[in-house]
């Protein structure tokens, strides 16, 4: 077999895995759903998620030890991460391949010369890991965005939330009740611009915004094998660069850390073997700088380095957005912005779509990192679930235990695991400002005992002062009214002369009719002339913020359609005692919730 | 035309040139018009009238020899079950050969099923099996619950029980409600119903746990329709017992299944705590809801005065409150 029909194969297995991959992360028990895949796989294999949060965190997630085994083949083999492993670099590769199948060949060998623009990539890893690694103790916590370009991320990202619910529209099988994400749009283009830039450029993104390419380039600078000539005679045709993904002349000098291991250059040469896969030097000669000049890389990595103060200038430590409802199990914001890498594996796990990648709306350094959204999906968070976490391959999300996540089985005095609280807008709620009935919320309220308890009230309705005209039995005549029949039989009315404490319940009324109900009814009708009024019994929702655990799923089911007026703040929220509410909660040790 | 240099002159148009271009131009603007008609929608949105557009539920109820009500106490649901069936003469009296059965089960949270919150899957498998039994040929298992649906039929393992009793688990999809309307509804008009599973469905079960809710006062087989509904069903609660009177005239189940096993007494529909059951150790099948659900009532401490949407539904002939009436078949298997 040749070793481009190889690594064909390698790329088209590892893709087939990562597309299970991201199918299988349902939760639940079928062969096809998550039960035990390593769903996260792929970003653990990711060494720059691993030097990206061992940066910003000074520790490595278990899991993400993975990472050793893709740097140790770098150095070993060169970068045959991106060659033979990376799925992104698989579909760069094929689109690249299907958009000039036939094109000419000296067309294609000039694409596939080398551009100096091929170190813009180091320049961005530099930014991205500069603002990471910008920590003094525990004020400053350095800001990881190596997620918007990380290759593997992204591309979770893209098929967790564009490709796969996309696809899904025809078949309903993966998301029966459809699949959103807020700014999905947003996602979506950025994967299907990097994917079109292969029709003007093969490997666009692998050649020129790659950080994680460009970490493997630093590592593969002095890998042991790698492309190279082998000192036969070479009639220096150039058509080994007719299909060279790299870009990096491999006739010579062979720019080594630009070399993605695509070994097209061994099928295509029609010499004698005048090129190689072998041991280091090349008889050709080498480039190991990246094109990069020091100036420049520092520049870069002070640039980065100074998006710390700056996002911390902006004040959101002290102004934090209550709007912003991190899934159960996530760590104070500092550190989950130190841990997030906008993978959005969490908000794929959710069984109930309330999970979604963030926008602009919590400022820009929370963009596609998860928050809850409890108008989007089919329930709040769901009370005996602890999806999200188990998904998280960084730690931003804990991974909880059941009993962790509700205060049980031991962990009583922790308490349940609050991600926010209920709030209810008494300007806007049915029974509170519309005198209509309601409670959908207490009834949702998941917890127990409930933490939506009600406030019962009766008063008397609008224009609903009666002169009593005739009384029979359970049967009132009333003077001068004009009700609409069955106005007042809902089991929510009573009557009561003016003279009594309560109300007796109506049954039934006519126009100008109240029935009581004969088993409430009075012992001596009440005399004519008498003066009655209409009542409407309700019960008017309120939270008991010791018990809230933020779930959302009253505001979920608030039938105040637009604006709920039940709503969720991340005020109380377990993972920062700064914004706690009450007194008790603030007893509760910092640490406990923001060390790694 | 592509060669019109404006210094050179024009060649004038022959008369057959011109005729061949308006005919052309005719073509063009007979073609547009022929679309335009083609596609002129006589029923633009905000001309369409409400009213009395959507389908209604078909009666899935028995008439032979009036209502019958078995009150059955025991610990143990299945045999329960099976002998409040008996009492009525057997589930051969109400499934026959063919019959494709819907079975509308509780199931509106993620909640394990030791929590009582949901049917017992024990209860909606048996119910499976005695139906497969004698002889239907499908038996279908659905709810529009409240929580994530997926998460619910999985949590409160009736999904896995309905399965292996060789029973179909359907998953409400928006392809499956459509408009429903009840004669003379005042609420439910042109309003989602969950139609989807009904398709070829000819006999229909409900099986419902008791329990309390603070807004209906209790939660049983009549309420348990709400979960036919679609659409901001929530809504409904302004008048909750408005609506749970217009899903008894709605659905006319073939017979229902009360499991009052275990009530839940307090913190109610959702509970959570098993502080919040109580044991009653009873199970009602009948084919009156109304009579069921007034004895499932005694067993949370109320009477059917208590439950304002009862004595409604009653008025309307839906059933009686009185169960005592019906004489019910009582009987304990331990």
């Amino acid at each position: 077999m040749k070793i481009t029909t190889a690594r064909r194969l390698a790329q088209i297995f590892f893709f087939a895995i990562f597309v299970w991959l991201v199918l299988v992360a349902t939760v639940g028990t079928g062969w096809t759903q998550w039960r035990g895949w390593p769903i996260s796989w792929f970003l653990q294999l990711d060494p720059l998620v691993a030097a990206g949060t061992a940066l910003t965190t000074h520790s490595l997630n278990p899991g993400l030890a993975w990472a050793l085994a893709t740097i140790v083949l770098t150095i070993l083999f060169g970068r045959v991460f991106c060659g033979f492993v990376c799925p992104f670099g698989a579909i760069h590769q094929f689109v690249g391949w299907l958009s000039r199948r036939i094109r000419r060949p000296r067309e294609k060998i000039a694409l596939n010369a080398y551009r100096p623009a091929q170190a813009v990539k180091y320049y961005i890893l530099a930014a991205l890991l500069g603002a990471a690694a910008f920590s003094t103790g525990s004020a400053f916590v350095g800001r990881l965005h190596i997620g918007l370009l990380d290759p593997i991320p992204l591309l979770s990202r893209s098929f967790n939330l564009v490709v796969l619910p996309a696809a899904d529209l025809a078949f309903e099988r993966v998301f029966p009740a459809g699949r959103f994400s807020s700014g999905a749009a947003l996602v979506g283009g950025l994967f299907i611009a990097f994917v079109l830039l292969n029709l003007w450029i093969p490997r666009f993104y692998c050649r020129f915004v790659c950080p994680l390419g460009a970490l493997l380039g630093i590592f593969a600078r002095r890998t042991l094998w790698g492309i190279g000539k082998t000192g036969r005679k070479c009639s220096e045709c150039s058509l080994c660069d007719v299909d060279c993904e790299g870009a990096c002349n491999p006739m010579g000098p062979i720019h080594v850390s630009e070399c993605l291991m695509c070994m097209n250059c061994l099928d295509t040469c029609p010499g004698a073997e005048p090129l190689g896969y072998l041991e280091r030097p090349s008889q050709g000669g080498e480039v190991t700088s990246h094109g990069v000049t020091r100036r420049g890389f520092l520049v870069a990595a002070l640039g980065g380095l100074s998006a710390v103060p700056l996002a911390r200038l902006g004040g959101a430590r002290t102004a934090w957005s209550p709007a912003l409802i991190r899934p159960p199990g996530s760590v104070a914001e500092e550190e989950f912005l130190a841990r997030c890498i906008k993978c959005c594996e969490c908000v794929r796990v959710c069984p109930t779509n309330v999970l979604q990648p963030a926008t602009f709306e919590h400022g820009w350094e929370a963009l596609w990192t998860p928050a809850l959204n409890n108008r989007i999906g089919t329930s709040g968070c769901q009370l005996n679930c602890i999806a999200c976490g188990q998904a998280c391959p960084t730690g931003a999300i804990r991974p909880l235990s059941l009993d962790q996540k509700q205060g049980s089985g031991g962990f009583e005095a922790a308490g349940a695991v609050r991600i926010g609280l209920a709030s209810v807008d008494r300007g806007r709620c049915l029974p509170w400002a519309m005198d209509r009935p309601c409670i959908v919320c207490e009834e949702n309220c998941p917890v127990t005992p409930k933490a939506i308890t009600v406030s019962e009230i009766e008063q008397t309705v609008r224009d609903g002062a009666f002169e009593v005209a005739s009384a029979k039995g359970a049967v009132l005549r009333i003077r001068g009214a004009r009700l609409a029949p069955g106005q007042f039989a809902s089991g929510d009315y009573a009557c009561k002369l003016a003279s009594e404490e309560r109300g007796r319940a109506i049954v039934a009324n006519t126009e100008d009719t109240l029935t009581i109900d004969a088993a409430a009814a009075w012992p001596e009708p009440p005399a004519q002339g008498a003066r009655v009024e209409v009542q409407i019994r309700l019960q008017r929702p309120v939270v008991d913020p010791s018990r809230c655990i933020g779930c959302g799923v009253c505001e979920h089911e608030c039938p105040m359609n637009g604006l709920r007026a039940i709503r969720i703040t991340a005020d109380n929220e377990t993972r920062d005692p700064r914004h706690s509410v009450l007194l008790a909660a603030h007893a509760a040790e910092p640490s406990s919730h923001t060390s790694p | 035309m592509s060669d019109s240099d404006p210094s050179m002159p024009q060649p004038e148009p022959s008369r057959r040139d011109f005729l061949r271009r308006s005919l052309k131009a005719c073509a063009a603007i007979a073609a547009t018009g022929g679309l335009a008609a083609y596609l002129w929608d006589r029923h633009p949105p905000g001309t369409l009238g409400r009213g009395e557009a959507g389908l209604s539920l078909p009666d899935f109820s028995i008439r032979d020899g009036g209502a019958r009500i078995a009150i059955i106490t025991g610990s143990d649901r299945v045999r329960t079950l099976r002998r409040g069936l008996d009492a009525l003469g057997g589930i051969g009296r109400f499934i026959r050969r063919g019959d494709r059965v819907l079975v509308k089960v509780n199931a509106a949270f993620a909640a394990p099923a030791v929590l009582s919150a949901t049917t017992h899957p024990d209860v909606a498998a048996e119910l499976v099996r005695l139906c497969l039994g004698a002889g239907a040929s499908g038996v279908i298992v659905t709810d529009n619950p409240i929580n994530d649906p997926e998460s619910c039929f999985a949590l409160t393992g009736i999904g896995a029980a309905v399965a292996s009793a060789g029973g179909t688990v359907v998953l409400p999809r928006a392809g499956d409600f459509a408009p429903g309307t009840l004669p003379g509804g005042r609420l439910i008009r042109d309003w989602p119903v969950l139609q989807g599973p009904f398709r070829g469905v000819t006999k229909l079960i409900g099986v419902a746990p008791v329990k309390d809710h603070a807004r209906a006062g209790a939660s049983m087989t009549i309420k348990n329709w709400y979960g036919l509904l679609g659409g901001r069903r929530n809504q409904f609660h302004q008048d909750i017992n408005g609506i749970i009177v217009e899903l008894a005239q709605l659905v006319r189940p073939t017979f229902v299944v009360l499991d009052g096993t275990t009530s839940m007494m307090t913190n109610g529909p959702t509970g959570g705590s098993l502080a919040d059951l109580k044991p009653t150790h009873t199970l009602v099948v009948g084919t009156d809801p109304v009579a069921a659900d007034a004895f499932g009532a005694t067993l949370l401490g109320k009477t059917f005065r208590d439950l304002p949407y009862l004595v409604r539904a009653a008025g309307l002939g839906c059933g009686t409150t009185d169960f005592d009436s019906l004489k019910p078949v009582r009987d304990a298997v331990s």
